[in-house]
Protein backbone atom coordinates (compact mmCIF):
# COMPACT_ATOMS: atom_id res chain seq x y z
CA UNK A 1 0.00 0.00 0.00
CA UNK A 2 0.98 3.58 -0.57
CA UNK A 3 2.40 5.37 2.48
CA UNK A 4 1.43 8.91 3.47
CA UNK A 5 4.52 10.57 2.08
CA UNK A 6 4.19 8.80 -1.27
CA UNK A 7 0.48 9.69 -1.45
CA UNK A 8 1.25 13.33 -0.73
CA UNK A 9 3.93 13.30 -3.43
CA UNK A 10 1.48 11.88 -5.97
CA UNK A 11 -1.16 14.46 -5.07
CA UNK A 12 1.37 17.24 -5.42
CA UNK A 13 2.45 15.93 -8.80
CA UNK A 14 -1.17 15.65 -9.95
CA UNK A 15 -1.79 19.23 -8.85
CA UNK A 16 1.21 20.33 -10.83
CA UNK A 17 -0.10 18.45 -13.86
CA UNK A 18 -3.45 20.22 -13.57
CA UNK A 19 -1.80 23.62 -13.16
CA UNK A 20 -3.11 24.13 -9.64
CA UNK A 21 0.12 23.98 -7.71
CA UNK A 22 0.67 27.49 -6.37
CA UNK A 23 2.54 26.76 -3.16
CA UNK A 24 3.37 24.05 -0.67
CA UNK A 25 0.65 21.47 -0.12
CA UNK A 26 0.10 20.05 3.36
CA UNK A 27 -2.33 17.60 4.92
CA UNK A 28 -4.42 20.60 6.03
CA UNK A 29 -4.73 22.17 2.56
CA UNK A 30 -8.44 22.50 1.76
CA UNK A 31 -9.09 21.27 -1.78
CA UNK A 32 -11.90 23.64 -2.77
CA UNK A 33 -10.89 26.73 -0.78
CA UNK A 34 -7.09 26.72 -0.80
CA UNK A 35 -6.49 25.23 -4.22
CA UNK A 36 -9.16 27.31 -5.87
CA UNK A 37 -11.04 24.40 -7.45
CA UNK A 38 -14.75 24.56 -8.15
CA UNK A 39 -16.69 21.31 -7.73
CA UNK A 40 -16.27 20.38 -11.40
CA UNK A 41 -12.55 21.14 -11.39
CA UNK A 42 -12.11 19.07 -8.24
CA UNK A 43 -13.70 16.05 -9.95
CA UNK A 44 -11.39 16.49 -12.95
CA UNK A 45 -8.44 16.62 -10.60
CA UNK A 46 -9.55 13.42 -8.85
CA UNK A 47 -9.88 11.72 -12.25
CA UNK A 48 -6.40 12.82 -13.18
CA UNK A 49 -5.07 11.41 -9.92
CA UNK A 50 -6.95 8.15 -10.52
CA UNK A 51 -5.32 7.85 -13.94
CA UNK A 52 -1.85 8.59 -12.54
CA UNK A 53 -2.19 5.95 -9.88
CA UNK A 54 -4.20 3.56 -12.02
CA UNK A 55 -6.85 3.23 -9.36
CA UNK A 56 -10.45 4.20 -8.68
CA UNK A 57 -11.79 6.41 -5.94
CA UNK A 58 -15.47 5.52 -5.72
CA UNK A 59 -18.01 8.30 -5.43
CA UNK A 60 -19.12 7.44 -1.91
CA UNK A 61 -15.53 7.85 -0.72
CA UNK A 62 -15.29 11.22 -2.44
CA UNK A 63 -17.95 12.53 -0.09
CA UNK A 64 -15.48 12.27 2.80
CA UNK A 65 -12.74 14.24 1.04
CA UNK A 66 -12.35 17.91 1.94
CA UNK A 67 -8.65 18.34 2.63
CA UNK A 68 -5.52 16.91 1.06
CA UNK A 69 -5.18 14.87 4.26
CA UNK A 70 -8.59 13.28 3.63
CA UNK A 71 -7.47 12.39 0.13
CA UNK A 72 -4.20 10.96 1.42
CA UNK A 73 -6.14 8.75 3.86
CA UNK A 74 -8.34 7.46 1.03
CA UNK A 75 -5.29 6.60 -1.07
CA UNK A 76 -3.40 5.04 1.81
CA UNK A 77 -6.32 2.75 2.58
CA UNK A 78 -6.67 1.66 -1.05
CA UNK A 79 -5.64 -2.01 -1.20
CA UNK A 80 -5.03 -1.86 -4.96
CA UNK A 81 -2.20 0.64 -4.54
CA UNK A 82 0.92 -1.38 -3.90
CA UNK A 83 3.87 0.68 -2.71
CA UNK B 1 -32.70 26.49 7.94
CA UNK B 2 -32.48 28.08 4.51
CA UNK B 3 -29.43 30.21 5.28
CA UNK B 4 -27.16 27.67 3.59
CA UNK B 5 -28.71 28.72 0.28
CA UNK B 6 -27.45 32.26 0.70
CA UNK B 7 -24.59 31.89 -1.79
CA UNK B 8 -26.92 30.24 -4.29
CA UNK B 9 -29.49 33.01 -3.84
CA UNK B 10 -26.85 35.69 -4.34
CA UNK B 11 -25.56 33.95 -7.45
CA UNK B 12 -29.05 33.63 -8.85
CA UNK B 13 -29.83 37.28 -8.04
CA UNK B 14 -26.70 38.32 -9.95
CA UNK B 15 -27.76 36.27 -12.97
CA UNK B 16 -31.31 37.64 -12.87
CA UNK B 17 -30.13 41.24 -12.35
CA UNK B 18 -28.67 41.31 -15.86
CA UNK B 19 -32.18 41.26 -17.36
CA UNK B 20 -34.81 38.61 -17.23
CA UNK B 21 -34.38 35.67 -14.88
CA UNK B 22 -33.27 32.81 -17.18
CA UNK B 23 -34.46 30.23 -14.67
CA UNK B 24 -37.85 31.81 -14.07
CA UNK B 25 -39.16 32.49 -17.57
CA UNK B 26 -42.94 32.51 -17.50
CA UNK B 27 -44.67 32.57 -20.87
CA UNK B 28 -47.94 34.50 -21.23
CA UNK B 29 -49.04 31.80 -23.63
CA UNK B 30 -47.54 28.97 -25.64
CA UNK B 31 -49.00 29.20 -29.14
CA UNK B 32 -47.50 26.22 -30.92
CA UNK B 33 -44.48 23.93 -30.89
CA UNK B 34 -42.39 26.84 -32.14
CA UNK B 35 -43.91 30.05 -30.82
CA UNK B 36 -44.93 31.60 -27.52
CA UNK B 37 -45.86 34.99 -26.11
CA UNK B 38 -43.54 36.49 -23.52
CA UNK B 39 -44.04 39.96 -22.05
CA UNK B 40 -46.67 40.65 -24.70
CA UNK B 41 -44.29 39.75 -27.56
CA UNK B 42 -44.31 36.81 -29.91
CA UNK B 43 -41.09 34.85 -29.62
CA UNK B 44 -39.53 31.95 -31.45
CA UNK B 45 -38.88 28.85 -29.34
CA UNK B 46 -35.39 27.46 -29.88
CA UNK B 47 -34.95 25.62 -26.64
CA UNK B 48 -37.78 23.16 -26.13
CA UNK B 49 -36.63 19.53 -26.67
CA UNK B 50 -39.85 19.32 -28.69
CA UNK B 51 -37.90 17.49 -31.37
CA UNK B 52 -40.77 16.29 -33.52
CA UNK B 53 -43.12 19.15 -32.63
CA UNK B 54 -45.77 16.74 -31.36
CA UNK B 55 -47.10 18.86 -28.46
CA UNK B 56 -49.78 20.25 -30.78
CA UNK B 57 -50.33 17.18 -32.94
CA UNK B 58 -54.09 17.12 -33.56
CA UNK B 59 -54.36 13.32 -33.20
CA UNK B 60 -52.43 13.30 -29.93
CA UNK B 61 -54.63 16.10 -28.60
CA UNK B 62 -57.77 14.28 -29.66
CA UNK B 63 -56.64 11.01 -28.07
CA UNK B 64 -55.80 12.80 -24.82
CA UNK B 65 -59.12 14.65 -24.79
CA UNK B 66 -61.09 11.46 -25.35
CA UNK B 67 -59.18 9.69 -22.56
CA UNK B 68 -59.77 12.44 -20.04
CA UNK B 69 -63.49 12.40 -20.89
CA UNK B 70 -63.77 8.62 -20.62
CA UNK B 71 -61.42 7.84 -17.74
CA UNK B 72 -61.07 11.00 -15.70
CA UNK B 73 -58.24 13.35 -14.86
CA UNK B 74 -55.92 11.21 -12.78
CA UNK B 75 -55.14 7.79 -11.35
CA UNK B 76 -54.82 9.02 -7.73
CA UNK B 77 -52.27 6.41 -6.86
CA UNK B 78 -49.50 4.02 -7.75
CA UNK B 79 -49.84 0.94 -9.91
CA UNK B 80 -49.00 -1.53 -7.15
CA UNK B 81 -51.24 0.02 -4.50
CA UNK B 82 -54.09 1.43 -6.53
CA UNK B 83 -54.15 -0.63 -9.66
CA UNK B 84 -53.14 -0.49 -13.27
CA UNK B 85 -55.45 1.02 -15.89
CA UNK B 86 -55.67 -0.87 -19.14
CA UNK B 87 -53.91 2.05 -20.82
CA UNK B 88 -50.75 1.55 -18.76
CA UNK B 89 -50.42 -2.09 -19.76
CA UNK B 90 -51.36 -1.31 -23.36
CA UNK B 91 -48.73 1.42 -23.56
CA UNK B 92 -46.09 -0.89 -22.13
CA UNK B 93 -46.96 -3.48 -24.76
CA UNK B 94 -46.93 -0.86 -27.51
CA UNK B 95 -43.62 0.53 -26.36
CA UNK B 96 -42.02 -2.92 -26.15
CA UNK B 97 -43.22 -3.65 -29.69
CA UNK B 98 -41.90 -0.34 -30.98
CA UNK B 99 -38.54 -0.85 -29.29
CA UNK B 100 -38.41 -4.54 -30.27
CA UNK B 101 -37.89 -5.48 -26.63
CA UNK B 102 -39.54 -8.18 -24.58
CA UNK B 103 -40.60 -5.96 -21.71
CA UNK B 104 -41.14 -2.33 -20.87
CA UNK B 105 -42.27 -0.54 -17.76
CA UNK B 106 -43.64 2.97 -17.67
CA UNK B 107 -42.63 5.56 -15.08
CA UNK B 108 -44.23 8.89 -14.25
CA UNK B 109 -41.21 10.84 -15.53
CA UNK B 110 -37.92 10.05 -17.23
CA UNK B 111 -36.17 11.29 -14.11
CA UNK B 112 -37.95 8.62 -12.12
CA UNK B 113 -37.19 5.99 -14.75
CA UNK B 114 -33.48 6.61 -14.16
CA UNK B 115 -33.94 6.68 -10.40
CA UNK B 116 -35.78 3.38 -10.58
CA UNK B 117 -33.41 1.70 -13.01
CA UNK B 118 -30.10 2.71 -11.49
CA UNK B 119 -31.09 2.27 -7.86
CA UNK B 120 -32.55 -1.18 -8.44
CA UNK B 121 -30.80 -3.02 -11.29
CA UNK B 122 -27.41 -2.60 -9.64
CA UNK B 123 -27.61 -3.62 -6.00
CA UNK B 124 -25.30 -3.97 -3.03
CA UNK B 125 -21.93 -5.33 -4.11
CA UNK B 126 -22.50 -4.36 -7.75
CA UNK B 127 -20.77 -1.55 -9.61
CA UNK B 128 -22.17 1.33 -11.61
CA UNK B 129 -19.91 2.98 -14.17
CA UNK B 130 -21.33 6.36 -15.12
CA UNK B 131 -20.15 8.71 -17.84
CA UNK B 132 -18.83 11.80 -16.03
CA UNK B 133 -21.24 14.04 -17.95
CA UNK B 134 -24.32 12.01 -17.05
CA UNK B 135 -27.66 13.69 -16.47
CA UNK B 136 -28.58 14.52 -12.87
CA UNK B 137 -31.23 11.78 -12.84
CA UNK B 138 -28.51 9.17 -13.47
CA UNK B 139 -26.34 10.47 -10.64
CA UNK B 140 -29.36 10.68 -8.35
CA UNK B 141 -30.44 7.14 -9.22
CA UNK B 142 -26.94 5.94 -8.38
CA UNK B 143 -27.12 7.71 -5.03
CA UNK B 144 -30.49 6.21 -4.23
CA UNK B 145 -29.16 2.68 -4.64
CA UNK B 146 -26.45 0.67 -2.92
CA UNK B 147 -24.03 -0.12 -5.72
CA UNK B 148 -20.50 1.24 -5.72
CA UNK B 149 -20.34 4.16 -8.14
CA UNK B 150 -17.45 5.05 -10.42
CA UNK B 151 -17.42 7.62 -13.17
CA UNK B 152 -15.40 7.39 -16.33
CA UNK B 153 -14.23 10.26 -18.50
CA UNK B 154 -16.92 11.53 -20.82
CA UNK B 155 -17.19 9.42 -24.00
CA UNK B 156 -13.85 7.77 -23.28
CA UNK B 157 -13.98 3.98 -23.89
CA UNK B 158 -10.31 3.62 -22.88
CA UNK B 159 -10.92 5.16 -19.48
CA UNK B 160 -13.96 2.91 -19.13
CA UNK B 161 -11.82 -0.12 -20.04
CA UNK B 162 -9.16 0.88 -17.53
CA UNK B 163 -11.71 1.22 -14.75
CA UNK B 164 -13.34 -2.09 -15.56
CA UNK B 165 -9.91 -3.71 -15.48
CA UNK B 166 -9.25 -2.29 -12.01
CA UNK B 167 -12.68 -3.48 -10.87
CA UNK B 168 -12.26 -6.92 -12.43
CA UNK B 169 -10.79 -8.37 -9.25
CA UNK B 170 -13.85 -7.25 -7.29
CA UNK B 171 -16.98 -9.37 -7.14
CA UNK B 172 -20.35 -8.06 -8.29
CA UNK B 173 -21.97 -7.20 -11.61
CA UNK B 174 -20.84 -4.13 -13.54
CA UNK B 175 -23.40 -1.88 -15.20
CA UNK B 176 -22.17 0.77 -17.65
CA UNK B 177 -24.43 3.78 -18.19
CA UNK B 178 -24.31 6.08 -21.21
CA UNK B 179 -26.65 8.50 -22.96
CA UNK B 180 -27.65 8.40 -26.62
CA UNK B 181 -27.33 12.16 -27.08
CA UNK B 182 -25.86 14.24 -24.28
CA UNK B 183 -28.28 17.04 -23.56
CA UNK B 184 -25.83 19.88 -23.01
CA UNK B 185 -23.55 19.68 -26.06
CA UNK B 186 -25.56 17.36 -28.27
CA UNK B 187 -22.72 14.87 -28.71
CA UNK B 188 -23.44 11.15 -28.98
CA UNK B 189 -21.86 8.26 -27.10
CA UNK B 190 -19.25 6.11 -28.97
CA UNK B 191 -21.55 3.13 -28.47
CA UNK B 192 -19.78 0.66 -30.74
CA UNK B 193 -16.49 1.05 -28.90
CA UNK B 194 -18.28 0.97 -25.57
CA UNK B 195 -19.99 -2.26 -26.55
CA UNK B 196 -16.59 -3.79 -27.28
CA UNK B 197 -15.37 -2.79 -23.84
CA UNK B 198 -18.56 -4.11 -22.30
CA UNK B 199 -18.11 -7.48 -23.99
CA UNK B 200 -14.47 -7.81 -22.98
CA UNK B 201 -15.36 -7.12 -19.37
CA UNK B 202 -18.55 -9.15 -19.24
CA UNK B 203 -20.39 -6.06 -18.07
CA UNK B 204 -23.95 -4.86 -18.70
CA UNK B 205 -24.98 -1.74 -20.57
CA UNK B 206 -27.81 0.73 -20.02
CA UNK B 207 -28.39 3.51 -22.54
CA UNK B 208 -30.55 6.53 -21.73
CA UNK B 209 -32.08 7.50 -25.08
CA UNK B 210 -33.92 10.53 -23.62
CA UNK B 211 -32.78 12.89 -26.37
CA UNK B 212 -32.27 10.32 -29.12
CA UNK B 213 -35.59 8.45 -29.07
CA UNK B 214 -37.59 9.44 -32.13
CA UNK B 215 -34.53 11.34 -33.31
CA UNK B 216 -31.84 8.81 -34.25
CA UNK B 217 -32.06 5.47 -36.03
CA UNK B 218 -33.95 4.45 -39.10
CA UNK B 219 -37.07 3.75 -37.04
CA UNK B 220 -36.39 6.31 -34.32
CA UNK B 221 -35.37 3.84 -31.65
CA UNK B 222 -32.32 5.90 -30.81
CA UNK B 223 -28.54 5.81 -30.96
CA UNK B 224 -28.29 2.05 -30.36
CA UNK B 225 -30.37 1.48 -33.47
CA UNK B 226 -28.36 4.00 -35.47
CA UNK B 227 -25.12 2.29 -34.43
CA UNK B 228 -26.48 -1.22 -34.92
CA UNK B 229 -25.74 -2.35 -31.38
CA UNK B 230 -29.20 -2.85 -29.89
CA UNK B 231 -28.42 -6.50 -29.19
CA UNK B 232 -25.66 -5.43 -26.82
CA UNK B 233 -27.73 -2.86 -24.96
CA UNK B 234 -29.29 -4.65 -22.01
CA UNK B 235 -31.46 -1.82 -20.73
CA UNK B 236 -33.00 1.18 -22.48
CA UNK B 237 -34.27 4.22 -20.60
CA UNK B 238 -36.25 6.96 -22.28
CA UNK B 239 -38.67 9.77 -21.73
CA UNK B 240 -42.03 10.80 -23.17
CA UNK B 241 -41.27 14.45 -22.42
CA UNK B 242 -39.16 15.25 -25.45
CA UNK B 243 -39.82 13.79 -28.91
CA UNK B 244 -43.14 12.31 -27.76
CA UNK B 245 -44.38 15.69 -26.55
CA UNK B 246 -45.97 14.63 -23.26
CA UNK B 247 -44.54 13.45 -19.94
CA UNK B 248 -43.41 10.13 -18.49
CA UNK B 249 -40.53 7.72 -18.85
CA UNK B 250 -39.75 4.07 -19.43
CA UNK B 251 -37.31 1.26 -18.90
CA UNK B 252 -37.19 -1.59 -21.44
CA UNK B 253 -35.19 -4.81 -21.68
CA UNK B 254 -35.08 -8.33 -23.06
CA UNK B 255 -33.94 -9.87 -19.80
CA UNK B 256 -35.81 -12.59 -17.96
CA UNK B 257 -37.34 -11.66 -14.64
CA UNK B 258 -37.81 -8.03 -15.63
CA UNK B 259 -41.14 -7.73 -13.81
CA UNK B 260 -39.41 -8.09 -10.43
CA UNK B 261 -38.46 -4.44 -10.87
CA UNK B 262 -42.13 -3.54 -10.41
CA UNK B 263 -41.87 -4.84 -6.86
CA UNK B 264 -38.49 -3.37 -6.06
CA UNK B 265 -38.01 -0.03 -7.84
CA UNK B 266 -39.18 2.53 -5.31
CA UNK B 267 -39.60 5.40 -7.83
CA UNK B 268 -42.09 3.12 -9.61
CA UNK B 269 -43.85 1.82 -6.51
CA UNK B 270 -44.26 4.91 -4.38
CA UNK B 271 -45.59 7.53 -6.75
CA UNK B 272 -48.82 7.95 -8.70
CA UNK B 273 -48.99 6.49 -12.19
CA UNK B 274 -49.50 8.57 -15.32
CA UNK B 275 -53.02 9.91 -15.94
CA UNK B 276 -55.09 8.42 -18.81
CA UNK B 277 -54.80 11.51 -21.01
CA UNK B 278 -51.00 11.32 -20.99
CA UNK B 279 -51.02 7.60 -21.68
CA UNK B 280 -53.36 8.14 -24.63
CA UNK B 281 -51.32 10.96 -26.09
CA UNK B 282 -48.05 8.99 -25.81
CA UNK B 283 -49.71 5.97 -27.40
CA UNK B 284 -50.73 8.15 -30.32
CA UNK B 285 -47.32 9.84 -30.48
CA UNK B 286 -45.69 6.42 -30.98
CA UNK B 287 -48.07 5.88 -33.92
CA UNK B 288 -46.91 9.19 -35.38
CA UNK B 289 -43.27 8.25 -34.81
CA UNK B 290 -43.78 5.08 -36.84
CA UNK B 291 -46.07 6.49 -39.49
CA UNK B 292 -44.17 9.70 -40.24
CA UNK B 293 -40.42 9.10 -40.61
CA UNK B 294 -40.35 12.35 -42.58
CA UNK B 295 -40.51 14.19 -39.24
CA UNK B 296 -37.08 12.77 -38.41
CA UNK B 297 -35.79 13.87 -41.80
CA UNK B 298 -37.14 17.35 -41.24
CA UNK B 299 -35.57 17.47 -37.78
CA UNK B 300 -32.24 16.40 -39.27
CA UNK B 301 -32.48 19.04 -42.01
CA UNK B 302 -33.40 21.70 -39.46
CA UNK B 303 -30.45 20.77 -37.27
CA UNK B 304 -28.15 20.95 -40.28
CA UNK B 305 -29.64 24.27 -41.38
CA UNK B 306 -29.06 25.89 -37.97
CA UNK B 307 -25.59 24.35 -37.72
CA UNK B 308 -24.55 25.58 -41.17
CA UNK B 309 -26.01 29.02 -40.55
CA UNK B 310 -24.13 29.48 -37.30
CA UNK B 311 -20.91 28.00 -38.64
CA UNK B 312 -21.09 30.33 -41.63
CA UNK B 313 -21.58 33.26 -39.26
CA UNK B 314 -18.31 32.30 -37.60
CA UNK B 315 -19.41 30.54 -34.44
CA UNK B 316 -17.24 27.66 -33.27
CA UNK B 317 -19.52 24.63 -32.92
CA UNK B 318 -18.40 21.58 -31.00
CA UNK B 319 -20.63 18.66 -31.82
CA UNK B 320 -21.64 17.35 -35.25
CA UNK B 321 -24.89 18.73 -36.66
CA UNK B 322 -27.80 17.40 -34.64
CA UNK B 323 -30.94 18.49 -32.84
CA UNK B 324 -28.96 20.20 -30.05
CA UNK B 325 -26.54 23.02 -30.74
CA UNK B 326 -24.64 24.74 -27.95
CA UNK B 327 -22.47 27.81 -28.09
CA UNK B 328 -19.64 27.91 -25.57
CA UNK B 329 -19.68 31.20 -23.69
CA UNK B 330 -16.44 32.72 -22.43
CA UNK B 331 -17.85 33.42 -18.96
CA UNK B 332 -21.05 33.49 -16.95
CA UNK B 333 -21.69 37.24 -17.42
CA UNK B 334 -21.42 37.01 -21.21
CA UNK B 335 -23.64 33.92 -21.20
CA UNK B 336 -26.35 35.73 -19.25
CA UNK B 337 -26.08 38.81 -21.48
CA UNK B 338 -26.15 36.71 -24.63
CA UNK B 339 -29.24 34.86 -23.47
CA UNK B 340 -30.97 38.16 -22.67
CA UNK B 341 -29.83 39.77 -25.92
CA UNK B 342 -31.18 36.86 -27.92
CA UNK B 343 -34.50 37.02 -26.10
CA UNK B 344 -34.67 40.74 -26.87
CA UNK B 345 -34.25 39.68 -30.51
CA UNK B 346 -37.28 37.46 -30.08
CA UNK B 347 -35.57 34.08 -29.74
CA UNK B 348 -35.85 31.88 -26.65
CA UNK B 349 -32.87 29.61 -25.95
CA UNK B 350 -31.60 27.85 -22.82
CA UNK B 351 -28.94 29.22 -20.54
CA UNK B 352 -26.94 26.39 -19.00
CA UNK B 353 -24.49 27.10 -16.20
CA UNK B 354 -22.07 24.95 -14.20
CA UNK B 355 -21.98 22.56 -12.51
CA UNK B 356 -24.74 21.14 -14.74
CA UNK B 357 -22.58 21.63 -17.86
CA UNK B 358 -19.49 19.74 -19.06
CA UNK B 359 -16.46 21.20 -17.34
CA UNK B 360 -18.80 23.61 -15.55
CA UNK B 361 -18.56 25.97 -18.53
CA UNK B 362 -21.47 28.30 -19.37
CA UNK B 363 -23.40 27.42 -22.50
CA UNK B 364 -26.08 28.90 -24.65
CA UNK B 365 -28.04 25.81 -25.57
CA UNK B 366 -30.47 25.55 -28.44
CA UNK B 367 -32.53 22.68 -29.76
CA UNK B 368 -34.43 22.48 -33.01
CA UNK B 369 -37.80 20.98 -33.78
CA UNK B 370 -39.13 19.35 -36.91
CA UNK B 371 -41.93 21.90 -36.66
CA UNK B 372 -39.60 24.85 -37.38
CA UNK B 373 -39.80 26.23 -40.89
CA UNK B 374 -36.64 27.12 -42.85
CA UNK B 375 -37.71 30.78 -42.60
CA UNK B 376 -37.88 30.52 -38.81
CA UNK B 377 -34.40 29.04 -38.72
CA UNK B 378 -33.08 31.86 -40.90
CA UNK B 379 -34.67 34.32 -38.49
CA UNK B 380 -32.97 32.55 -35.59
CA UNK B 381 -29.56 32.46 -37.30
CA UNK B 382 -29.78 36.21 -38.01
CA UNK B 383 -30.81 36.99 -34.43
CA UNK B 384 -28.02 34.83 -32.96
CA UNK B 385 -25.49 36.38 -35.33
CA UNK B 386 -26.53 39.94 -34.43
CA UNK B 387 -26.29 39.06 -30.76
CA UNK B 388 -22.88 37.48 -31.34
CA UNK B 389 -21.63 40.73 -32.88
CA UNK B 390 -23.17 42.83 -30.12
CA UNK B 391 -21.43 40.68 -27.49
CA UNK B 392 -18.13 40.84 -29.34
CA UNK B 393 -18.07 37.08 -29.78
CA UNK B 394 -17.89 37.31 -33.54
CA UNK B 395 -15.38 39.51 -35.22
CA UNK B 396 -16.85 41.84 -37.79
CA UNK B 397 -15.93 40.49 -41.22
CA UNK B 398 -13.23 42.49 -42.96
CA UNK B 399 -14.61 44.75 -45.63
CA UNK B 400 -13.69 43.50 -49.08
CA UNK B 401 -10.69 45.32 -50.46
C1 LIG C 1 -30.47 12.33 -20.38
C2 LIG C 1 -31.75 12.60 -19.68
N1 LIG C 1 -32.32 11.62 -18.96
C3 LIG C 1 -33.48 11.81 -18.31
C4 LIG C 1 -34.14 13.02 -18.35
C5 LIG C 1 -35.39 13.20 -17.55
O1 LIG C 1 -36.51 13.18 -18.32
P1 LIG C 1 -37.92 13.72 -17.81
O2 LIG C 1 -38.03 15.12 -18.27
O3 LIG C 1 -38.91 12.83 -18.46
O4 LIG C 1 -37.96 13.61 -16.32
C6 LIG C 1 -33.61 14.05 -19.12
C7 LIG C 1 -34.35 15.31 -19.24
O5 LIG C 1 -33.98 16.35 -18.89
C8 LIG C 1 -32.37 13.86 -19.77
O6 LIG C 1 -31.80 14.84 -20.47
Amino acid sequence: MLDEQAALREITAALEESGKLTGPVTMETHILQDLNFDSVGAIDFIMLLETRLDTIISMDRMAEIETVGDLVRVLVSDPSLAA
Amino acid sequence: MLSKFRALRDEHAAVAAAGRDPFGVSFDAVLSATEAVLGGRRILLLGTNNYLGLTFDPDCIEAAAAAVQDQGTGTTGSRIANGTYDGHAALEGRLAAFLKRRSAMVYTTGYQANLGALSTIAGKGDHLLLDADSHASIYDGARLGHAQVTRFRHNDPDDLRRRLRILSSQPGEKLIVAEGIYSMLGDTAPLREMVEVKREAGAWLLVDEAHSLGVLGESGRGLAEAEGVEGDVDFVVGTFSKSLGAIGGFLASDLDGFDALRLSARPYMFTASLPPAVIASVMQAIEVLEARPELRDRLRRNGQHLHEGLAAAGFALGAMPGPIISLAMPDRETAVMFWNGLLAEGVYSNLALGPATPGGKPLLRMSVSAALTPAQIDTAVNAITRTGYAMGLLSVPLAAE
